[in-house]
């Protein structure tokens, strides 16, 4: 394929840099124009420039994940319901207007498909092949999971939270998408059912009218039109738990090309992870001083500082951090660099509170996860 | 199941603050799906089993190439059968690999 032009526009397309990266650009009801991997079910990928207008994403712009091809089209708010069950003292039927009556929080997070920029893989492997825009960064309300299952009262031999909700199979065969999350996690406080997102209802793609928050975790557990919480002793033994949305259980959820992991966990947090908005791979830039500004984010400990390179990673500099919206949100950066005329290699870093740095070299695993290499973007100045 | 909400609520609030309600049913309408299965061997085969659960975008957006041939949509017609539950006869499987093979 010819060299990068990402995100190169033609009217109603646009091609994503790896190879079969074509994609229609797709106009979906509560959406502006998106990135369409499929149709059914749908999956919407953010155009990346959206990154660089703000640092919150809008929520016409925010990116659409489903599994199954079942979703709802048509849902009552009034009529909706969230069943708490399982090992609890009171089984709950909650309706919208009750969780709304409760005490509610807000946090600004970002959701991150597990398979983000898996397009990039290499080698390549099979799934959804995403650019970088399966992300989106938002202000959520709602309340704490903690402050519902303590209506219901959980039992002390309770082990893990099991999240169900409207989007089901076309077949009766096929595993419904459930999730599970530990039950000191479920009541850390900060996991919350949201029904809203940047101050509005939820997008019905994005889960109206609530669904569930995990800061810091990739966006499989975030269980869209939330309808069903279920408490249990064991460990949930569902397909989308048990087989997949699982890494390789080492320190770089990695493995060599061709290796099978031999000990799997499910997916967690994510990695470190910065970009550059302001210009993409491929770009052509006025020789002379450039701003040049972007975001970086984790899985929770909050980003600590993000390093620029002009030179290929020869040598980095430190760019400035901007305002700082809670450790789960992105964090914007800018930088000010003199590229002359003539091209130039450039790379940005970040590192997170944890001190854990991006790499240089792209993880590797089967299902292309967590996919969080340093980025590179050549540019030309004239 | 018992329907405690109201009381369990009232007593965490101090107060029953009635919900007005006011929001209406949402409906949604996804537009057209404009994806078909690329004219290719056994495409008959491939519409009436692959179809039903997913668009053909899932197939055409795979990675392509000498690496991704046989094997690959192999063990991607497997897991329908295997993981997802498709009920794909005996004889339909081959078929479907090798349009799969030929095609993408």
């Amino acid at each position: 394929m010819a060299a990068a032009l990402p995100f190169k526009a033609f009217a109603d397309a646009v091609t994503l840099p790896f190879a079969n990266g074509e994609r229609p650009l797709v106009k979906y009801p509560q959406k502006r124009p998106m990135i369409g991997l499929t149709a059914r079910p749908p999956q919407l990928e953010t155009p990346f420039s959206v990154f660089n207008e703000s640092v919150v994403t809008p929520n016409d712009a925010f990116f659409v994940r489903y599994h199954l091809a079942d979703i709802p089209l048509q849902i009552d708010p009034d009529a909706h319901t969230i069943q708490i069950k399982g090992m609890v003292d009171n089984p709950l039927t909650l309706k919208m207007a009750d969780l709304k009556r409760m005490p509610s929080m807000e946090v600004v997070a970002v959701n991150q498909c597990s398979g983000n920029s898996r397009g990039f893989s290499e080698p390549r492997v099979a799934g959804g092949q995403l650019g970088h825009g399966a992300m989106g960064n938002a202000r959520w309300r709602g309340v704490p999971l903690k402050a519902v299952l303590a209506l219901a009262g959980v039992q002390n031999d309770a082990r893990q939270v099991v999240f169900n909700g409207l989007d089901t199979a076309v077949l009766e065969k096929t595993p419904d998408f459930v999730k599970a999350l530990e039950i000191a996690h479920a009541n850390d406080g900060e996991v919350m059912l949201a029904y809203q997102m940047n101050g509005q209802d939820l997008p019905m793609l994005n889960g109206f009218p609530v669904r569930l928050v995990v800061p810091g975790y990739y966006g499989t557990y975030w269980i869209k039109h939330l309808s069903d919480i279920t408490v249990i002793g064991t460990v949930f033994d569902g397909f989308w738990m048990k087989s997949a949305y699982r890494i390789p259980y080492n320190d770089c959820a990695c493995v060599e090309p061709g290796t099978p992991p031999k000990v799997t966990v499910p997916i967690g947090r994510f990695n470190v992870r910065s970009f550059i908005t302001s210009l993409a791979d491929g770009a052509k830039v006025k020789a002379g001083p450039q701003s040049l500004k972007g975001i970086a984010f984790d899985g929770g400990t909050g980003i600590a500082r993000v390093d620029v390179s002009t030179d290929d990673g020869k040598t980095w500099t430190r760019a400035t951090l901007g305002a700082d919206l809670g450790k789960y949100s992105f964090r914007a950066w800018t930088h000010r660099v003199r590229l002359p005329a003539g091209s130039h290699v450039l790379k940005v870093r970040a590192t997170s509170k944890d001190g854990k740095a991006q790499l240089d070299k792209a993880l590797f695993n089967p299902s292309g996860y967590m996919r969080n290499v340093i980025e590179t973007y050549n540019v030309t100045a004239a | 199941m018992k329907r405690i909400t109201l009381l369990g609520l009232a007593a965490i609030t101090g107060s029953l603050v009635f919900w007005t309600a006011n929001a209406k049913p949402v409906t949604y309408s996804l537009p057209d799906e404009t994806a078909a299965f690329k004219p290719g061997p056994n495409l008959d085969v491939v519409q009436a089993n692959c179809g039903g659960c997913h668009s053909a975008d899932y197939l055409s957006t795979q990675p392509q190439g000498e690496k991704f041939k046989k094997d690959f949509w192999q063990a991607e017609v497997t897991k329908m059968i295997a993981v997802y539950g498709a009920p794909i006869a005996d004889a339909d499987a081959p078929k479907i690999v090798d349009y799969l093979t030929v095609t993408y």
